[in-house]
């Protein structure tokens, strides 16, 4: 074991008794933590001053693994959980990591409202398109006429673009890329964690085992695969012809802009309420 | 046990805010409201009793979402909370608002929500999170009328077995239950106090009419006021256990972004707070829990009992009920009947040593209430004989209040 050469990684993770992990071989999880903790080294930031927070799922798993303070919530409510955190000690950097179940589904209420507060948490979506942990269950994301257990002839429900919804509710700044672009996913978490407000990454995901074995994808490598080849950059879009664009997964910075941000404004009322001895 | 006891604990708390002296310097902004706060007899409001309890007790972080009868809570704290430098904040609904307040609980706060029947409904799941993370909160519920929306303006006392048993999996519950606008503030402070001392989520039911009634009340000064922080951890990181099984159940708390670094999960967990399939520690973490309240029930077990000496029946009730049986009772004194009021404060962990006393030492026990017979079944549990005729319920579900007349005739039935 002595010849395993120390990765930046290792600095982060927990050590005593947490791994194996959870996720199945093939996973995209493993490579979006590597993305973050990447982010997270090249940033020098203070562990103590890092909260990961996650719901429920498989990509909820990640915080035991991480030498973070870690909170591991309920089912669809990690945004809510981190609100908390974040409005009481505002100086702590939030990371919510969540799946498209979780954060669209069960915790689509948490997840409109934080961004529109736009209250400064880093929200991690990995969209697997499926419930993995549960065992194949079709999602929001679940794109029309896939597969799940619980879709055995096909989704007839649409699918969310999960990106245009957090824009829609008023998420600051949105990105959206794939557990292919590596590179690219580790500069948009930084991007993110240093964008002052709320903040989301939508990162396509590939779940093997589960959603690409019901949906015929082949494994893991043919799933990288379908990323790298069909997907475009933004930068593209506009020089493309619009029908090789649609269909396609459009990655990059889909919208950063400086709005108020809710800690922040909500320490200018108190100075202001404290200022004025409690006039309203 | 039988009598009203405001006394401290057998182990007094390691950490304990500093009493106010007569000239005290404040340090803080909530130390200096508190200091000046006009101390007179005042007109008040039971959901401002809370809300003035609350912020007594060093409460700094409130999520909520209105909801009548609660809604008064709200927006009193939204008011003052600014002015203390603590965290008001109106969520999406109630369980971002359970979650929101365990969550800056971990981040060190003191937090508190209100709500009524619908809202605590919706919380249950978060409640259970934060009975099995031990982490301190409180949840006020402003009690209405029946299932869904029901009656949101009137008294009902529907939530007793909900606020013992409304989160699923077994979970121990510390929950009180007030009788007037002076003890919803000071359970208010017991509740808050009692959520920090034992890291639970603590309950606090009020009645309807309780909530809104308003009441002469003069509320004590601030050096009469104990209040109970956590236990901060002393040992470096690394020696740290989030559940720490050698303090008496009761373990310290360290709190996010001061180093620790600690890991809580829903999942059962070890002493750490990391996740465990092994049967063994899942059940030391559930047998922890239920510990954690079983061997300290003296400490949490408070009850009034009001003219019980001699008495040959007793009436049995909690909240606004309660003032209408000792109306009755002063009736039925005057007329020569020995009845006597046992009356919880705290109704979970239930009084069952007093409860036996009680059902040794009276012949009938009366037992009133606003649902359809909540605690007439853990009176029932408590009596040998199930079938005995001896413990008269009196229920009403209807919106109206049960009136001194009422268990007057009941008590005249059997005298």
């Amino acid at each position: 074991m002595a010849n395993i050469p120390q990765r930046i990684i290792h600095e982060y993770l927990r050590h005593d008794k947490k791994f194996p992990h959870v996720w199945c071989s093939g996973c995209s999880n493993g490579i979006v933590l590597g993305a973050i903790i990447r982010a997270i080294a090249s940033m020098n930031l203070d562990r103590d001053d890092i909260v990961m927070v996650s719901g429920i799922g498989c990509s909820s798993r990640m915080p035991v693994y991480v030498d973070f303070n870690t909170l591991h919530t309920l089912h669809g409510r990690s945004i809510a959980y981190a609100t908390g955190v974040k409005l009481h000690k505002p100086h702590l950097k939030v990371i919510v990591v969540t799946g498209d179940g979780d954060c669209t589904a069960i915790g689509g209420n948490h997840l409109i409202h934080a961004a529109r507060r736009n209250i400064d948490l880093k929200v991690i979506l990995i969209n697997n398109n499926i419930y993995g942990m549960t065992g194949g269950q079709c999602s929001p994301t679940t794109p029309h006429d896939a597969i799940a257990t619980t879709a055995p002839y096909g989704n007839i429900e649409p699918d969310f673009n999960i990106c245009n919804l957090a824009m829609g509710a008023g998420a600051s700044f949105v990105a959206r890329t794939t557990a292919f672009h590596v590179q690219e996913m580790q500069n948009y978490v930084k991007d993110a964690m240093e964008h002052p407000g709320f903040s989301l990454i939508e990162v396509i995901s590939a779940c093997p085992v589960i959603y690409g074995r019901l949906n015929k994808k082949g494994g893991a490598p043919q799933m990288m695969k379908e990323f790298r080849d069909n997907s475009i950059p933004l930068t593209a879009v506009d020089k493309l012809p619009p029908e090789k664009v649609e269909g396609k997964i459009i990655r990059g910075i889909l919208r950063k802009e400086i709005r108020p941000e809710f800690c922040a404004a909500y320490a200018s009322l108190v100075q202001r309420v404290q200022a004025s001895g409690g006039e309203q | 046990m039988l009598k009203k006891t405001k006394t401290a604990t057998p182990k007094a708390p390691k950490t304990k805010k500093p009493v106010v002296n007569p000239a005290p310097k404040p340090e803080t902004k909530l130390e200096e409201l508190q200091a000046t706060r006009e101390r007179r007899t005042v007109i008040m409001q039971g959901n401002e009793a809370v809300a003035y309890g609350a912020l007594d007790a060093g409460v700094d972080f409130f999520a909520g979402y209105p909801i009548t009868p609660s809604t008064e809570i709200a927006e009193i704290l939204a008011a003052e909370l600014p002015k203390r430098g603590g965290v008001f904040v109106q969520m999406e609904d109630e369980i971002a608002s359970i979650c929101a307040i365990t969550g800056a609980s971990l981040a060190g706060a003191k937090s508190l929500t209100a709500t009524s029947g619908p809202g605590f409904s919706l919380m249950q799941e978060g409640i259970g999170f934060a009975k099995i993370t031990e982490t301190p909160c409180v949840v006020v519920n402003v009690q209405r009328l029946g299932p869904s929306t029901g009656m949101p303006t009137s008294p009902a006392q529907g939530d007793i077995m909900q606020a013992r048993w409304g989160s699923h999996g077994d979970a121990p519950a510390i929950v009180l239950y007030p009788a007037s606008v002076k003890e919803s503030y000071e359970l208010t402070i017991r509740a808050i106090n009692l959520a920090e001392k034992y890291r639970t989520c603590v309950i606090l039911l009020l009645d309807e009419v309780l909530g809104h009634m308003r009441e002469s009340v003069r509320l004590p000064d601030m050096a009469n006021v104990r209040i109970i922080n956590r236990i901060k951890p002393t040992v470096p990181p690394h020696w740290y256990k989030h559940y720490d099984e050698n303090q008496k159940y009761l373990s310290p708390l360290a709190s996010y972004g001061e180093g620790y670094r600690f890991h809580v999960t829903g999942l059962t967990h070890d002493a750490h707070g990391f996740p465990t399939n092994k049967s063994n520690e899942a059940a030391e973490m559930m047998d922890r829990l239920r510990r954690k309240i079983k061997y300290n029930i003296r400490d949490l077990v408070q009850i009034e009992s009001h003219e019980m000496e001699g008495a040959k029946i007793a009436i049995f009730t909690a909240g606004i009920t309660a003032r209408a049986a000792k109306a009755a009772i002063a009736m039925a004194r005057y007329e020569g009947i020995p009845v006597g009021l046992l009356r919880p404060l705290t109704i979970w962990p239930f009084p069952d040593d007093a409860v036996r006393k009680m059902l040794r030492d009276v012949d009938y026990v009366i037992v009133p209430e606003l649902n359809q017979g909540q605690m007439l079944n853990e009176i029932q549990r408590l009596t040998k004989d199930k079938s005995d005729g001896n413990i008269l319920p009196i229920q009403r579900v209807n919106g109206q209040l049960i009136t001194p007349n009422d268990i007057l005739r009941k008590i005249k039935e059997v005298s």
